[in-house]
């Protein structure tokens, strides 16, 4: 039973339990090669055609450390506030699968490349802060292909060897939306770094989550389980959401919860124990022998933080302070790189409240309709710049921007011509607008009596009949105006 | 010229130089030398009518600006030839044929050498006889059913028997030293990060070196220039002015302090190592250099470290002779089984021991007992050679405890075996550079070598001191030629 939302809390019987949740983000940093050969990187490649000798693990083939994917992990750990580490060291997690050429992963396990940094959340009551264990530099591995031939696995080794970035974080989350806020707000950082493109759906953005539960107010950490490569942020909710209770169960019953691996069955909506901790492998971690310590200078790092775009979290305050925008605004429009690059954009020579309104209402809403990210948005920035300008100048009324858009959607069309095409240019000439009330007074004497006899509320009728009489064209201020004057 | 075969390789180069020879001549020499010499079972595999092609090309558009002009040269089969058929001596790399060129043979083939063809060794470079290959044990020219040492034996009894003018292998704790010292043969192990590692099947790859094996101390100066250079390739591939040894070579080492440490006369060392080493004192000492005395405190500890470190690495850079990808692979009932099955009959016995270690030490609980503590172990050793560096220019030890043992002797008694590296270990553990240059002979007529100890980077001085002691010595090899008959 879930008590509260915000704070996600389980009861049963007289016990009220916390749900505290830690993840391992694995992030694919952006580069053209692999973070040790120069085989090229691109998602969705002929199986085995982006594989070199070290990424199969031929005999006597070498690591040669890729220095981008250095400065990718680095800026990253910039961007989450974190200790850059001047000296990493890459081990080998030694384990034996069919789709790990070389018998061992090259990762970071003592040394990682970044320490302890920290996220803020935006939740809805506030913000939270989020601690960063540390980041680490590691390869992926190639990918089973179980279901292509009845007899046999295939093994495409085009990831093989691809930089990961694993992003561990403390056990700072409490609840399945704080985890979705989580993800969201690593992804936007590195998005706006450039260094993960942050893609779920092509695996670039994968999640192992580690669930415990205990009474509220207890300081003690119960024992955990880790749910393995969850791969969207709703099964990760429904993953933790049937963990939790599943963990509660146990205590309640009195059993004991086994520290162990589980997987997310997403058709069963369950968590089933895919190895214990007995059963858990030994990876017999030590320093590879192939490659030197990782050292970087105190002037390397200075030049990567000087290349540092402005990142959401001050973007947000400089929205909120320059642009006087809501926090509520202002987050939503610095939450995505791209959402803020078109707000930027329109904003550069249009105004700043209407740009607001029009992304967050209009656009998002057919955004959010069709299932679109804002890069492949219908209207471009430039044309949903013009249709406000053409409402800030009075040229077209607010009513008639709504169909305007509408129009525009079909083939990102200039609002500009479809208001001469359409002849949708609003009336504000004063004269044209008293002969139209005029015509409305005449037409409607009974009305005109009730509204004079106190009727007050008929005045938006006037207007309505103003306004249809225009085709909806006629310049509402004005109609306004005029109407009080005349009524 | 009839017996081409025995002429050092500065001779053959000065006599294809001055056209006395020709690349095709050399080779067809060394070949026919070889065909007669399967006995010794040096190949592995053989490329000899390639070489003989490769030698024609040459003749007919000769470059004797090349500082290997036309040479045939056999190399250890741990050096990953492009299009031929490379075995690190195992079984599970029977059928693999690289195609890619380790930096090192590059290298060789760019002044002009000529691969004759890849030579024996012990599997995967674990061993001390050269027995534990897949393709047999190799005879040492020395003496019938006499081990030519290991793991590089198959290219110390090449040479020794005079099957190719110069060779290359690799030394990871004596590999290069221990066969030259059983085989009356120079053997030098560069300084770590000197050659590259790239293309070379590796067996431990924070020790693993390749360096040459020659006649002489000359020939092996001038291999040795050849093969060492900077290589991005390999990451722990070190940058450094590499001198031309060769031509830098002198004999003049006056004023040079050599170091005597006293912890390498070990318990039980026969009495003719014994006296091998004094004579050696006196040898250099005739030179002009002057004897030090010091001490390397922690060399006790060196061997049980080295037995962790190499099989530690061994074992997860042999993980990938899985049966996947290529070379050998037996059928399976699913992917475990095919592991469990390829793997214990792809790899023989020695190895397969090695991998258990190195798996061993490294498992959670017992990390920290035996693989980090021999690292500091590593640590100390090499702080021992530091502060020996402050007093000395060089060290000169014995390179093995004892002369080359029968075929058979000390295979059920791996221990014994590993006290064969006991003087050459501890090189490796440091990084450092050391020569074996042949220096006697025992009661046996086998021959008994000499080991110089160098400070990193610093081979140009243990190749002259090397070249010094040879005039002295005058070392002459007792080679019957027993296999022709």
């Amino acid at each position: 039973m879930i008590k509260d939302n915000s704070e996600y809390l389980i009861s049963r019987g007289s016990n009220t339990y916390e749900v505290v949740i830690g993840l391992e983000v694995h992030a694919q940093v952006t580069s053209k090669s692999k973070l040790f050969s120069s085989s090229s990187t691109t998602f969705g490649a002929e199986p085995n055609t982006q594989v070199s000798l070290v990424d199969a693990a031929f005999p006597g083939m070498l690591p040669v450390i890729n220095e981008f994917c250095v400065k990718q992990a680095i800026k990253t750990g910039i961007g989450l506030k974190a200790q850059i580490n001047k000296r990493s060291v890459f081990d080998r997690k030694n384990y034996f699968y069919a789709d790990l050429p070389q018998g061992y992963q090259i990762s970071q396990f003592k040394y990682p490349i970044v320490g302890e940094g920290t996220v803020i959340l935006d939740m809805p009551n506030g913000q939270k802060e989020v601690g960063i264990e540390r980041l680490h530099l590691e390869q992926d591995a190639g990918k089973s292909i179980h279901d292509m031939d009845p007899q046999n696995t295939l093994v495409d080794l085009n990831r093989s060897g691809v930089a990961l970035m694993e992003i561990v974080s403390k056990p700072d989350l409490r609840t399945p939306d704080e985890v979705s806020t989580y993800i969201k707000k690593l992804r936007s950082i590195m998005r706006y770094l450039g260094t993960c493109d942050g893609n779920m759906q092509e695996g670039s953005l994968r999640a192992d989550v580690n669930v415990s539960v205990r009474i509220k107010g207890s300081e003690k950490l119960g024992t955990r389980c880790e749910i393995k490569n969850v791969n969207s942020i709703k099964f990760m909710q429904m993953a933790i959401n049937y963990e939790a209770n599943r963990q509660v169960d146990l205590i309640e019953e009195g059993k004991t919860i086994n520290q162990e691996t589980r997987l997310f069955d997403i058709k069963k909506n369950e968590t089933r124990s895919m190895r214990s901790k007995e059963d858990a492998h030994d990876y017999r971690y030590f320093p590879d022998p192939d490659l030197l310590p990782l050292e970087v200078t105190d002037d390397f790092i200075k030049k990567l933080k000087a290349d540092i775009p402005e990142l959401p979290d001050d973007k947000k305050k400089r929205f909120i302070d320059k642009f006087k925008l809501s926090p509520y605004e202002a987050t939503i429009l610095v939450s995505d790189i791209d959402t803020s690059k078109y707000f930027e954009e329109i904003i550069a020579n249009s105004d700043i409240k209407l740009a607001t309104n029009w992304i967050t209402g209009e656009l998002f809403a057919v955004l959010n309709d069709k299932n679109l990210e804002i890069s492949d948005s219908p209207i471009s920035a430039k044309n949903l710049s013009k249709l406000i300008n053409l409402i800030k100048d009075g040229t077209i009324s607010g009513k008639i921007a709504k169909t305007i858009f509408e129009l525009m959607m079909d083939g990102d069309k200039d609002p500009q011509k479809i208001v001469e095409e359409k002849g949708l240019k609003q009336e504000s000439d004063p004269k044209a607008i008293e002969a139209l009330i005029d015509k409305v007074i005449t037409d409607n004497p009974e009305k005109v009596k009730e509204y004079k006899s106190g009727k007050e509320k008929l005045f938006g009728f006037f207007v309505g009949q103003a306004m249809k009489v225009s085709s909806g064209k006629a310049n509402p201020q004005l109609i306004n105006d005029i109407l009080k004057k005349k009524l | 010229m009839s017996e081409v075969t025995t002429l050092s390789l500065t001779d053959l180069v000065q006599n294809i130089k001055e056209k006395k020879l020709s690349s095709h001549e050399v080779t067809k020499g060394f070949i026919d030398r070889s065909e007669k010499s399967k006995i010794l079972n040096t190949y592995i595999t053989e490329d000899f009518s390639s070489a003989l092609e490769k030698a024609k090309s040459f003749d007919n558009k000769p470059n004797f600006d090349l500082k290997l002009p036309g040479i045939p040269i056999a190399v250890k089969d741990l050096f990953c030839t492009n299009g031929v058929k490379t075995t690190a001596g195992s079984k599970i790399l029977n059928n693999f044929i690289p195609t890619y060129e380790s930096t090192v043979t590059k290298n060789i083939w760019n002044e002009g050498g000529i691969l004759l063809g890849k030579l024996n060794c012990d599997e995967f470079a674990m061993g001390s006889s050269n027995e534990t290959s897949f393709f047999g044990n190799v005879q040492n020219p020395i003496d019938k059913n006499l081990v030519p040492g290991g793991s590089s034996g198959g290219s110390a009894a090449a040479i020794a028997g005079n099957l190719t003018p110069i060779t290359i292998g690799t030394d990871t704790g004596g590999s290069i030293r221990q066969p030259a010292s059983f085989t009356g043969t120079v053997g030098l192990k560069p300084t770590y990060g000197s050659c590259s590692r790239y293309g070379i099947v590796a067996f431990a790859s924070s020790l693993d070196q390749a360096g040459p094996i020659s006649k002489n101390v000359k020939d092996c100066a001038l291999l040795q220039e050849i093969i060492s250079t900077y290589d991005a390739k390999d990451s722990t591939s070190i940058e450094f002015k590499r001198k031309s040894y060769s031509k830098e070579l002198t004999n003049n080492i006056k004023g040079k302090k050599i170091g005597i440490p006293k912890e390498y006369r070990v318990d039980g060392m026969p009495k003719e190592i014994e006296e091998l080493w004094t004579k050696g004192i006196e040898y250099v000492k005739n030179c002009g250099a002057q004897i030090v005395d010091i001490s390397l405190p922690h060399t006790n500890y060196a061997l049980p470290a080295y037995y962790i470190v190499a099989p530690a690495e061994a074992s997860s850079n042999l993980a990938r002779y899985d049966g996947v990808k290529y070379g050998f692979r037996s059928k399976g009932e699913n992917l475990i089984d095919m592991y469990e099955k390829t793997r214990s009959e792809g790899f023989g016995s020695e190895v397969q021991r090695r991998i258990m270690i190195g798996t061993y030490v490294l498992s959670s609980g017992y990390y920290d007992a035996y693989y980090l503590k021999a690292q500091k172990v590593r640590k100390l050793i090499k702080n021992d050679f530091d502060d020996a560096y402050k007093k000395v220019d060089a060290i000169l030890t014995p390179s093995t405890p004892s002369s080359a043992f029968k075929i058979g002797e000390k295979t059920n008694d791996p221990v014994s075996m590993y006290l064969n590296d006991i003087f050459t270990v501890p090189v490796n553990l440091a990084g450092l550079p050391a020569i074996s240059i042949p220096a006697g002979l025992d009661a046996k007529g086998y021959p008994l070598g000499l080991q110089i100890i160098g400070k990193a980077f610093d081979e140009q001085n243990i190749l002259n001191i090397a070249y010094a002691m040879e005039e002295k010595i005058a070392f002459k090899n007792k080679i019957t030629d027993w296999w022709i008959k």
